[in-house]
């Protein structure tokens, strides 16, 4: 199939994009990478009138070191956030997850912007996002605020960016030195994950983060489990009762791929799996 | 209509495409390359794989406007026909009979050669992974990997002769 009609905006910075999103309001659909939001065009899922691309604007490609973060444009690849030298020294967790999505073709194409933008639950990258607690750079008419990881995901495929709002760009804290690993559990290639876990590890083991991807309509923290995981031993039996506790406060999905508990139950094991992992062991 | 410029497999092409014209219609149905095949319709299967500016993409998870002034290579692209030769992945997979029938290998194919471009000396490991967003439907998978490590092989006998 075919997307229905629609105008194709090419705006080349952020003002244009904004003005065009201003001018056309709910008619209008943001392309990243188009990588999520052409199949939906496709099947006829959403039928915008106005299609504006950020494709042509190179300012929002590209990762810079900004002191006690990295800055990743949104429009930047997740073939090129997986590969970047500072992603992988800073936030190795990033970088891993970003390896993890779809495929190689996908990854050529889809961006970390619009991937988070989408907030996809089963989608890759917004585990480890929150599990970081990166920040999302968002403009709009009024200029430019700062949302925290924590209040960014606001339900299934919702986000704090505004209609008329545009996200540039998100600034992940630094984690130099810190282990890290996704576990992501699959039936077959190239699917969303039935549940993944993004753990990242100081030391073996001084603090942890997790993010869970799938366990709920937004990504979650184990909070628990990362409590629990201070000072733990990086042994199989010093990370499972932490691991027990990943679960907890999760209210996740039951489809044809799991049931809740099921999804539970792969939580609590994946992230022991993770911690493990992210710890070198 | 959007006016759109741009390379294809060595050629300056020069069109107005309706903005919903999927990039894979557009090799297809207006350049009449029907070496590039739609497998899937949902971005999953591969077959449709071609390079755009030296990367591989699902050319129907494109749009044909995003290729604008861009450089795309689809398999009817990728040998040197005035050489009269095939390329060494394509060579490959003739070789080790990495087809069974031939719907997916345009795509694999493509992918392959990506893969070997970022990675001259995969494992076998590697290529499986590297080639997973292709699907094969007759399941002859075995072939296909032989074919990519025999290309890789190749090239790097080729290298060091």
């Amino acid at each position: 199939m075919i997307p229905v009609q629609f105008d194709y905006l090419a705006p080349t910075s952020v003002e244009e994009a904004l003005a065009a999103l201003g001018e056309h309001g709910d008619d209008a659909k943001i392309m990243a990478g188009g990588q999520s939001l052409l199949p939906v065009l496709r099947m006829r899922l959403n039928a915008p009138e106005v299609v504006i691309d950020l494709g042509g604007i190179s300012s929002l490609r590209g990762i810079r070191d900004d002191g006690d973060a990295i800055v990743i444009g949104a429009m930047t690849t997740h073939h090129d956030v997986r590969d970047d030298a500072l992603v992988k020294e800073h936030a190795l967790l990033v970088s891993k997850a970003a390896a993890e999505v779809a495929d190689s073709q996908i990854r050529h194409r889809g961006t970390f912007g619009g991937a988070l933008a989408h907030a996809d639950p089963a989608g890759d990258l917004g585990a480890p996002a929150l599990a970081l607690g990166a920040q999302f750079v968002i403009a709009g008419p009024g200029g430019t605020r700062t949302v925290e990881a924590a209040d960014f995901f606001v339900d299934l495929f919702e986000t704090a960016i505004g209609d008329d709002e545009i996200l540039t760009e998100v600034r992940i804290p630094k984690h130099t030195g810190w282990g890290a690993h996704y576990e992501k559990f699959v039936r077959v290639a190239h699917q969303w994950p039935i549940v993944a876990v993004a753990a990242t590890v100081k030391g073996s083991i001084d603090e942890a983060r997790i993010g869970l991807t799938n366990m709920g309509s937004t990504p979650l923290r184990a909070s628990a489990a990362e409590q629990a995981l201070a000072g733990a031993s990086a042994t199989e039996d010093g990370v499972r009762a932490a691991a027990d506790l990943a679960a907890d406060g999760t209210n996740p999905p039951s489809d044809l791929n799991g049931a809740a508990d099921y999804r539970q139950h792969l939580a609590r094991v994946l992230t022991g799996r993770a911690v493990l992992k992210a710890a070198g062991n | 209509m959007t006016k759109i410029e741009l390379t294809v497999d060595g050629a300056a092409v020069s069109d107005d495409v309706e903005p919903r014209m999927l990039l894979v219609q557009y090799l297809r149905e207006k350049l009449g390359k029907t070496g590039t095949v739609i497998g899937c319709d949902t971005s999953n299967c591969g077959a449709c794989t071609v390079h755009l500016d030296g990367t591989s993409v699902k050319s129907c998870n494109v749009l044909a406007v995003q290729a604008n002034g861009r450089t795309v290579t689809t398999i009817e692209g990728l040998a040197d026909t005035a050489e009269g030769e095939l390329h060494p992945v394509q060579e490959a997979f003739r070789e080790c009979h990495g087809l069974q029938c031939g719907f997916c290998t345009p795509g694999m194919i493509m992918q392959a050669v990506d893969l070997l471009g970022e990675n001259p000396h995969p494992t076998e490991e590697e290529v499986r992974l590297g080639m997973e967003g292709n699907l094969c439907r007759c399941t002859g998978y075995h072939n296909i990997v032989k074919s990519v490590l025999h290309a890789a092989e190749q090239t790097s006998t080729g290298a060091t002769a």
